[in-house]
């Protein structure tokens, strides 16, 4: 008869090998929702993303006088399909303006590989973090606010995707 | 003999000068504050400047700065601790009018910023020990309850306001916020360390 030799220490070792395997693999979402082997699990809101938004955000070819790249991808839950045509709003502290001033907002679309690629002016710290803010609120998906921070805030683009499930 | 403890005690009020007006110099030349308004400026060096006072406190309870009596250095103590309040007031208003909706998931322990909940906690120990202060007398608390009492929240303060402070990427410059951040936990354990063995030498349990 062999006895399971199952104490705390053991368990946590366990438990914090597992975390680590899925963090590593599966990134934050993969721990939120580690059932759905199936398909690429949806992108969950973060916290603090809906800060400061303004609902519709003119669509622009640039924020401002640019200088700064926002960029990222849109793809559908499950499959992983890019989204072609999807409206993803951003805003941020920047050079130009604090974050919620109507001048640091702006939208753009998502190309045929989902993919989508904004100007705006360099991001500067605020409250503590260089961050940005972006936000996919057009009703066919679910509403996702996102809010990437930069490794420095030297870097002169940020990147943030989107992975969305049926509204 | 008397030249060397009057120059000792200049450079000690030197160098707490320099801990504390160093930082709040370099981080009134950060290029960041171009892009603040001035209520978000006001905030950032209220919290600043009670990080100062945060080194002053266990100075002057310790009786380290030379020239002031007991009663004096306790005095200051009293009311540099009113002025801490104040400041962390400004500091919390002026944020919250910068941007509401941040100060909030601060105040609420959902800020996705890792320095928020060391900030937040350090300034309810701030304020439960200045309420707990002005009513002291009131209340009739005896010197060794008051001790019990406010030593506990004074590390809590310390250890909290020198974390808040190292986490976050703004105005302060990293070589010397460190350096106040280093000099604030250095008087924290001298102070705390000297009230033990203080206690120990007059024989009371702990």
């Amino acid at each position: 008869m062999t006895t399971v030799v199952l104490n705390r220490r053991s368990l946590l070792a366990a438990g914090g090998s597992t975390l680590a395997t899925g963090l590593l693999a599966t990134g934050v979402s993969g721990l939120l929702l580690p059932a759905r082997a199936d398909g690429l699990a949806p992108t969950e809101t973060m916290s603090g993303g809906a800060n400061n938004y303004r609902k519709g955000a003119a669509i622009v070819d640039r924020i401002g006088k640019g200088g700064f790249w926002m960029s990222g991808t849109v793809r559908r839950a499950g499959d992983g399909v890019p989204l072609a045509g999807q409206r993803i709003q951003i805003w941020a502290h920047t050079t130009e303006g604090q974050e919620h001033e109507p001048q640091s907002h702006g939208a753009t679309l998502t190309d045929k590989d989902g993919k989508f690629r904004l100007e705006m002016p360099q991001i500067i710290p605020i409250f503590g973090q260089p961050h940005g803010h972006l936000a996919y609120d057009s009703g066919e998906f679910k509403t996702v606010f996102l809010r990437p921070v930069m490794r420095s805030a030297k870097e002169t683009s940020l990147e943030a995707h989107f992975v969305l499930q049926s509204a | 003999m008397k030249g060397w403890r009057s120059a000792r005690a200049s450079l000690i009020w030197v160098a707490l000068a320099l801990a504390i007006g160093v930082p709040i110099a370099l981080a009134a030349g950060s290029e960041l504050i171009a892009w603040r308004g001035p209520v978000y400026i006001l905030a950032g060096f209220a919290g600043i400047i009670g990080l100062g006072l945060v080194l002053v406190q266990p100075l002057l309870i310790g009786g380290y700065l030379p020239g002031l009596s007991t009663y004096r250095g306790r005095r200051a103590h009293h009311w540099i601790g009113g002025a801490l309040a104040l400041a962390v007031v400004i500091h919390v208003a002026g944020l919250w009018v910068t941007s509401p909706p941040d100060m909030i998931d601060a105040l609420t322990y959902t800020s996705p910023t890792p320095f928020s909940p060391f900030g937040v906690t350090a300034m309810w120990a701030i304020f439960t020990v200045a309420v707990l202060a002005a009513l002291r007398r009131r209340l009739r608390l005896r010197l060794r309850t008051w001790r019990i009492v406010h030593i506990p929240l004074a590390i809590v303060i310390v250890a909290c306001s020198v974390a808040h402070c190292l986490l976050i990427e703004g105005t302060m410059e990293t070589i010397s916020k460190a350096a106040l951040c280093a000099a604030v936990l250095a008087a924290t354990v001298k102070v705390v360390a000297d009230l033990r063995r203080k206690r120990a030498l007059r024989g009371e349990s702990a």
